[in-house]
Formats: structure tokens, sequence, C-alpha cells
């Protein structure tokens, strides 16, 4: 299908707004007689809170009331921005209070102070004395796993679940192999680092119901959880996103939004407001889970898998959050990659006292892509097959059902990726040129490294994908777009912008779109995340823009004279204009003709398309990072010579967009791969390092230029051709780049980050590959 | 303790009365409404606070407002037009796709602002210095670079 303005790099309409700084963002947004709040923060890491004495902090002047657990719904709420389950069995764990008296890691939230300023508020939280009961504290699975530990959560043994998942027979397929390969792995514990720090308001409206300004990628989902944090019905809550600083799921849970909304409630709905400093970020909203693996697989000689083996256990921290879906759907994706006739996948998630662990851009597949493209090059260097051959023999096929996520992958384009791939990024010259340069001694060692990856787009059939849209017809022909999916600085609104005038036939600036969602009039939608919004939401988006043009085209038939009438298969609209299709003529503008349906005085209406969308279906997006590094034997330091990321997420609607998001993962995947990492102190279970300049996310300096390209297979199931795009471009750059580390040394370095430390103490070990 | 100061500020001269712990950065924000300078952090790690102040490019959330005292600065809002016009580095920060999320974008076009004054000519690694107290998770700096380097480009062959 011919298109006009999907496929183009249209300006994002929020841009302008964002380089003057007139972009709104929640703590931009004047109130009047704001209050704020703060948290007091538990200084043990794992115990009760046995006494707490407010008197103090009460006399600090400003403060206005302090709320203990006391003063809070005795209710257990879940946090995760996932859709409601109506069966039990699969709903979220609801193990969250909005203050805890059970202090389940350093800094829990277990008493609030609401003041006329955020210094006094602050001072008010120091001086809150509290007299604690401590237990042993875990900062590992190994930790809270071993005999006798003191549950973190009563009745979990500190599991807070364990699966397996099964295919074919693991006995058989070993003993079908002719050699068999292990290794084991770990990923760290990484933070977001969304430049906005999650920040959020609430006061009484003027009907009585609870309104809540927040930073947040769910807004519909967030409402559901505060009418579940208090127990009363979801329609008394209102939530609005405005403007918003980056989430990269850091956002996708819900964090201080019910305690802002009780923080209101007890000075009788006036607005308060909490606005997290960075180190909260860091230490006490959400992290990624770190993952630890081990893999055995059993191959043919010529390199054929005949079983695999996986055994993952996932560190979720204090609180279930997201839990187990995470560290679960590393199985899923192992079989959407490659084919694996007899696997085994196990699975545990454990609680330690470490950060709650949630959504982050990757949602698992990071570790697990981790795990195996660093199994499958250990196997390419063990058996000297190439290793883009090594995984060609064994990607999935076509139009098979993926026999754990129970769908048909319509499309496998990881040869069409890999070829691409090595002809722009040159592997084949550089291999060479490295080779050559292999025996001369220098202390500066030069490496290639690749890793592929397999995603899905939207979450079903794991969880129910609905998306939402309304179009409104204005009168000069312009049209209102309206949508529950969030825009977090991704481009969903422009995207769904393209999507809405390519599909009616008006120009892209005739489309508005704009930056809030409010829950009492924004579609549902549930929300950026799972890379869902384009795909999933971009469905609900094309039907309305169907419908509403079928109305518009009914309108202009209906409107026209008896004896001017052209039968209505032969209209259309191009460019703003409705025409007559055989012969291109203008008719009228879809201006003139909307001002019609408004104010003719018998017939016509304001047009609308209303149109609220279940999807039933998912696509798998491919995509493979080539680099090369050089790495600095005396110092282990590691440069990035240059890194490529090839993507097929299907149909690109908009380049500039996309390659875009391709790049800020990219640099996201350097960072996990080389520097990042949340530490915790042994000795007190204190996170170490829950700031910018002790964490090390990557700067302008740390990041190389980046490429990037597309090989666009049409999707055919995706709205448009498309698939998803948002989370995988940082799921394979970290195993590419320890790949090439290796490479270029000769040795063997087990986990990420690969630091130079790591480095130096893998040389100095001289440990073999 | 609230203390008056003079200062101009995106061209306007003012007197306020500031607190003496208060930050540069509350102040804009607080008492101007001057809200696109954005906190990222408070404590000088991400340049989304950056201004210039006479000239120099600052983290105004660790620059108290007491010192701004006779000082010319400059916010985001005081680099757009008065009639709301783009300068060529805004206009080139949206016609490579620098902007992402946002939160990040006022304090690069800053500090980009007073990079290419002092240097008109950066190469690569100059500008990827120059900007190195910004921090942005979105867009992994690449289009940030193109914008900037556009704009030199721009300008050398006007
Ligand atoms: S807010 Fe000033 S440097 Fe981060
Ligand atoms: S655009 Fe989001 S932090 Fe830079």
């Amino acid at each position: 299908m011919e298109h006009k303005v999907i496929g183009k790099s249209v300006e994002r309409w929020d841009a302008i707004a964002k380089v003057t700084g007139r972009a709104n963002y929640t703590g931009d947004i004047p109130q009047k007689e704001l209050l704020y709040g703060k948290i007091c923060r538990a200084k043990i890491t794992h115990g009760k809170v046995k006494n707490m004495d407010i008197s103090e902090a009460l006399k600090v002047p400003g403060v206005i009331k302090i709320l203990t657990p006391d003063d809070v719904p005795e209710i257990s709420f879940p946090t995760a921005g996932h859709p409601y389950s109506l069966d039990p069995k699969f709903a979220d764990i609801a193990d969250r209070r909005i203050l805890t008296r059970n202090v389940r890691l350093y800094g829990d939230e277990i008493a609030a102070v609401i003041a006329e300023s955020e210094l006094a508020a602050e001072i008010a939280a120091s001086k809150i004395k509290v007299e604690y009961e401590e237990y042993e504290f875990y900062l590992s699975p190994e930790e809270a796993l071993k005999e006798g530990a003191v549950e973190i959560h009563e009745g979990t043994k500190n599991i807070l679940a364990a699966t397996k998942a099964e295919i074919g027979d693991i006995d058989t397929g070993f003993k079908e192999a002719d050699f068999i390969v292990e290794d084991v792995c770990a990923t760290p514990i990484i933070q977001h680092c969304q430049m906005e720090n999650q920040i959020a308001y609430a006061y009484k409206d003027v009907d009585n119901r609870w309104v809540c300004v927040t930073s947040t990628q769910i807004p519909h989902i967030c409402r559901r959880i505060l009418g579940q944090a208090f127990g009363m019905p979801w329609g008394r809550f209102r939530v609005i996103k405005p403007f918003i600083g980056g989430g990269f799921g850091n956002k996708q849970d819900v964090t201080i939004e019910p305690l802002v909304v009780a923080m209101s409630m007890a000075v009788g709905g006036k607005p308060v407001m909490v606005d997290l400093h960075r180190e909260e970020v860091f230490g006490w909203t959400r992290v990624r889970h770190a993952i630890s693996y081990k893999v055995k697989m059993g191959f043919t000689k010529d390199g054929v898998i005949t079983a695999a083996d996986i055994e993952a256990t996932s560190n979720n921290g204090a609180y279930a959050s997201h839990g187990h879906a995470i560290v679960a759907k590393g199985g899923g994706i192992t079989t959407a990659i490659y084919k694996i006739p007899n696997f085994r996948y196990r699975a545990k998630t454990v609680y330690t006292n470490t950060a709650a662990a949630g959504a982050m851009r990757g949602y698992g597949v990071p570790q697990i892509t981790y795990a195996l493209e660093t199994f499958m090059n250990k196997v390419s260097i063990q058996t000297g097959i190439d290793q883009f051959e090594l995984r060609e023999k064994n990607l999935t096929k076509v139009n098979e059902e993926n026999p754990l996520l129970h769908m048909v992958q319509h499309t496998m384009s990881l040869r069409e990726c890999f070829a691409k791939g090595k002809e722009i990024f040159k592997w084949d010259d550089k291999r060479k040129s490295i080779d050559k340069d292999k025996n001369t001694a220098s202390d500066y060692v030069r490496g290639l490294g690749m890793a592929a990856f397999a995603y899905t787009s939207g979450a079903y059939p794991k969880t129910m994908e609905i998306g939402g849209c309304r179009l409104i017809l204005n009168q000069d022909g312009s049209i209102k777009l309206m949508v529950g999916a969030t825009e977090i600085g991704q481009g969903a609104d422009t995207v769904f912008s393209q999507m809405v005038a390519d599909t009616i036939g008006i120009p892209f600036e005739w489309v508005i779109a704009d930056a809030y969602t409010d829950t009492d009039i924004a579609p549902f939608d549930t929300g950026a995340y799972a890379s869902r919004q384009t795909f999933v939401s971009g469905m609900a988006v094309k039907k309305a823009a169907v419908e509403l043009k079928e109305k518009i085209l009914q309108a202009a038939y209906d409107f026209s004279k008896i004896g001017n009438k052209v039968p209505i298969e032969d209209l259309d609209i191009v460019d703003g204009n409705i025409i007559q299709k055989h012969n291109g003529q203008i008719l009228e503008t879809l201006g003139d003709l909307a001002l019609k349906t408004y104010y003719d005085l018998h017939s016509g209406s304001c047009l609308t398309a209303d149109v609220s969308n279940k999807c039933t279906k998912n696509a798998y997006p491919y995509g493979v990072t080539l680099t090369e590094v050089e790495v600095d034997k005396k110092t282990g330091k590691v440069e990035v010579l240059s890194i490529l990321n090839v993507h097929d997420s299907g149909k690109i609607i908009n380049p500039l967009l996309a390659s875009g998001q391709v790049e800020g993962g990219m640099a996201q995947g350097l960072g996990y791969g080389l520097a990042e990492e949340l530490k915790y102190d042994e000795k007190t279970g204190k996170p170490l390092n829950n700031n910018l300049l002790d964490y090390k996310m990557p700067t302008f300096m740390d990041v190389p230029d980046l490429d990037v390209a597309f090989v666009e297979i049409e999707d055919p199931v995706g709205p448009y051709g498309n698939k998803s795009l948002g989370e995988p471009p940082l799921c394979s750059p970290a195993p590419a780049l320890r790949n090439a580390i290796i490479d270029a040394l000769g040795i063997y370095v087990k986990d990420i980050p690969v630091t130079p430390q790591k480095i130096i103490e893998a040389l100095s070990e001289n440990r073999e590959v | 303790m609230l203390k008056t100061i003079n200062c101009t500020v995106n061209g306007r001269a003012m007197e306020l009365q500031v607190d003496v712990r208060e930050s540069l950065l509350d102040m804009l924000r607080n008492r101007l409404h001057l809200t696109g300078t954005k906190q990222g952090c408070g404590v000088g790690e991400c340049g989304a606070c950056a201004v210039l102040i006479d000239g120099e490019t600052l983290d105004s959330c660790i620059y108290l407002a007491v010192w701004a005292d006779g000082k010319d600065i400059v916010s985001i809002e005081g680099l757009t037009g008065a009639d709301g016009s783009l300068s060529d580095l805004q206009q080139n920060f949206v016609d490579k796709g620098a902007v992402q999320c946002g939160f990040c974008t006022p304090g690069f076009v800053v500090s980009a602002t007073a990079l290419l004054e002092k240097n008109p000519n950066p190469s690569k690694d100059e500008i990827r210095r120059g900007l190195s107290g910004n921090l942005c998770r979105c867009t992994g700096y690449q289009k940030i670079l193109d914008a900037v380097e556009s704009t030199a480009d721009q300008r050398r062959n006007k």
C-alpha cells in the first residue's frame, strides 16, 4: 500500500514546546496552597518498627501533619503496571502498604511528613525517632535461600515463585548430542535513570473525587491501583499524566501515588506534592532484576542444538512488583530465537532485602539475551563454527508456533539482519584487519563481537491487550486524536497522528494530539510498556481512522445534491480534499464538508469514532548488534570503536523517531555491558552508589557514534506492517560488547558490567575461554 | 532569612527577595515561574538545570540565588526569540530529532549555546567533552551531536 505520511520522518508535534522549555511536566504546573510531603525512611535493612516518636518532628515550624502506618489503610495492594486479572490465580501479588512497620529494605517507607515547605518536611522527617527490632538481611538470592533464613514476607521461604517449562525430553536430547557445552553468567542490578524523578501531587476535586497528577507510564492502571490501595470504588479517583521526563519501566509501577493521595486526604483535600530526590529514585523505586544463569546445551557435530537446559535465579528485591513475569519471559524468548527440540527452562524468583525489581526496558530479555548470546559465542569459539553460521543453523522457522509463548511466528528475519549488518559494518574486512594485527605485540588489542535477539510486541497472550482511540472531526477538517496510550518521550503520539493522517487522507499537521493523559477523558488503554503501543494501540487508532473515514465519505455522499451524486465507492479523501477516485477531481475540501456536518439545519452530526479494541495477536521483532572494541591491557579500559544495531521491526512508521529509539537503547545497552551496577554495602545493606555521580550511566563522552539500520519486512499482523521497537535496542549490545572484549583478549570474562577491574582480574588469572 | 538581590534575568533587570538558602534553580522556577529549567538531581550531576551566568554555563541547582546578585542570568526561556522564534540551535534540535522526553533538552540547549559561542568550530570530541556535564537517558546523545554539528556547519556556511 502506498503511504503519504507513514514511513516519513515528520517532526514530533511536541518538539518545539520541548526545545523552548514550554512543555509542562508534573513539577511545572502551578498549584495554589501547595503542601509538600517527605518520606521518613527506615535506617535498618530488615526488621520491624517497634516504636516511633514523632513529638520532636511535630515541633518543626511549618509541619502540618505526620502520617505513620496507623494513619493509613491497613490494606495490601499490588503495584505492577499489569492489567487487572479476573482470575485471582494470576493476580499480581499484593504485598505493599502505603506505609509499613515491616522493614524489608534499607530506606523502606515507615512514615511521612506534610509541611508548608520541602525543607521543613525534610527536617521533620529526620527528627522522627524510631526503635527497631532488627533481623539478619540478605542481599543475594543465595543468602535469602539459605537454611533458616528469616522470611522477608511471611510464609514465602523467600521464594516469590518457581516455575518449570518443558518441551520434548532433555535427557533424550542430550543423548543425541555429539557434544555438550555448559556455562554460567550473572547480570547486575541496574537502574533506569530517567531524567525526571518520580513526582506526583494529589488533591480533592470540586466533585469530591481524588485527583492524582503524576509522572506515570500507566494512568489507567494507576487509577485502578489507587482504588485497590484505599478499598474504594475505582471511579472515585482520577489520574492525570502531563509531559513526562522518561520512564523506561520505572514508572510502569505505582510508587508514590497512593501516598500522595493519603497525604491529601489527611489535610482535607489540599494539594500535596511528593518530589523524590534522585537518591530515593535509585534506592527505593524500582530497579532491573539481577539474574544468574546456568546454561547447558547439547549439539550435533554440525552445531545444531539437540537439547537445552537453562536454570535462572532472579533477585526480586524486597517487594513483588512485576515479580516472576520477568525471569519467566526468558523461556519463551529462547524458543523465539532458537529452535530447541528438547528444552527445559527452570526459573526461580527470590525475595531479598535490596530495592524492589520491576519493569525495565527489555523486561527480562536483556538478561536472557546476555546468557544466550555469550553462550553461543563460547560454542562458536569451541567448535570453530562461525558466529553467524552457528546461529543461522538454529534459528526458528517461519509460521511455526512458539511452544512457550503460544503464538505463531510469522516472520524470522535474522538472516536478513545478519547479512545487512555484516555488509554495513564491513565485518569481514574488520575481521581480516584484526587477525593480521593479532601477532604484533601491543597493549592495545582489538576484537569483534555480535549478539542477536528476539522480542515480542505487547503482552498477549500472557495478559489481555486493549487499546482505545477516539477521533473527532473538527469544523475545519482537522481531527482531534485522543488515546489512552501514554506518550513518555518515545514519540507515540506523533506516530499515532501519522497513522490517522495516512489512513484518513489528511496532512499530518491536521491531527491534534496532546501531552496529557487523563483517565476521565482518555479512552481506556493500559499504557506504555511491553513495546505495545504502535502495535496494540495502533490497531485501535487504525480502526477508529477507518471508521471515521467511512463516516466522512458517507456524509460527503449524503450532502451532495441529487443529480450530482458521485457513487460512494468512487469517493476518497486525499490531502484533506474529498475527491472523485477515477479522475482525481476535487469535489470539496474536508473543512467545507465538516462545516456542513456540524451546522446543517436538518441533518448531519459532529462526526466521531470511538474504538476500544482487544488485540489478540503478537509479532516478533528481531535484531543484531555488531561491535568492534579496543582494550587497553594495562588499564583494562575498553573503547568502543564502532557499534551497529540492525533491527527488523516491520514497517517503520517514522524513521527519525525510530533511529532515535534505537540509539537511546544502544547507549543504555552500552552502559549495561560496560559500566552500570547499583551496589550495596555488605555490612549495612545500604545502597552505595545511588546517585548519578557514583552510578556510571553513560555520559556524552562514553558513547561513540551509534549506527542504526533497519530491515523493513512488513509484518502480516501489525496494523501497518509494524512490530515493536521501543525495548528491543538494548537487548543485544551488552553481550555483543562482552563477546568483542573476549575476542580481543582471548581470555574469559564472565559477567557484566565488564569493568576495567574485571578485565584486569581476568588477565591476571589468564582465564581460558 | 531573606535578602534582596538585583540581577538581570533573560534581559530584564529585577530586584528580588530571596532566601539565603535558596538555589538559583528554585528562584527561577518558584519565584519567577521560569519552569523551563529542570531539576534532575539537585546536586550538580545531571545538567538539567543548566543556565548561563554572565555567559558561563552553570548548574543552577548548586548556585545560590544570593550569588546571582549583580549577575546576568539567561535561562532556556531567554534563548527563544521574543516572538517565540527558535534559535538556529533549537531548530536543529527539532530537525535532527534530538528531542525525546525533552527533560534534558533545555539544559542541553543552554550548554550547547555557550559551547558554540566559545568554540564555533568544535570537533566531535570537543562537543562530547563540552556537553559531558549534561546527561540524557533517551537519545544516546547521537542526535544531539548531530544538532550541534549542523548548527556549527550552517553558521560557517552563512
Ligand atoms: S539538577 Fe542541577 S545538575 Fe542536576
Ligand atoms: S530526551 Fe529524555 S533525557 Fe534527554
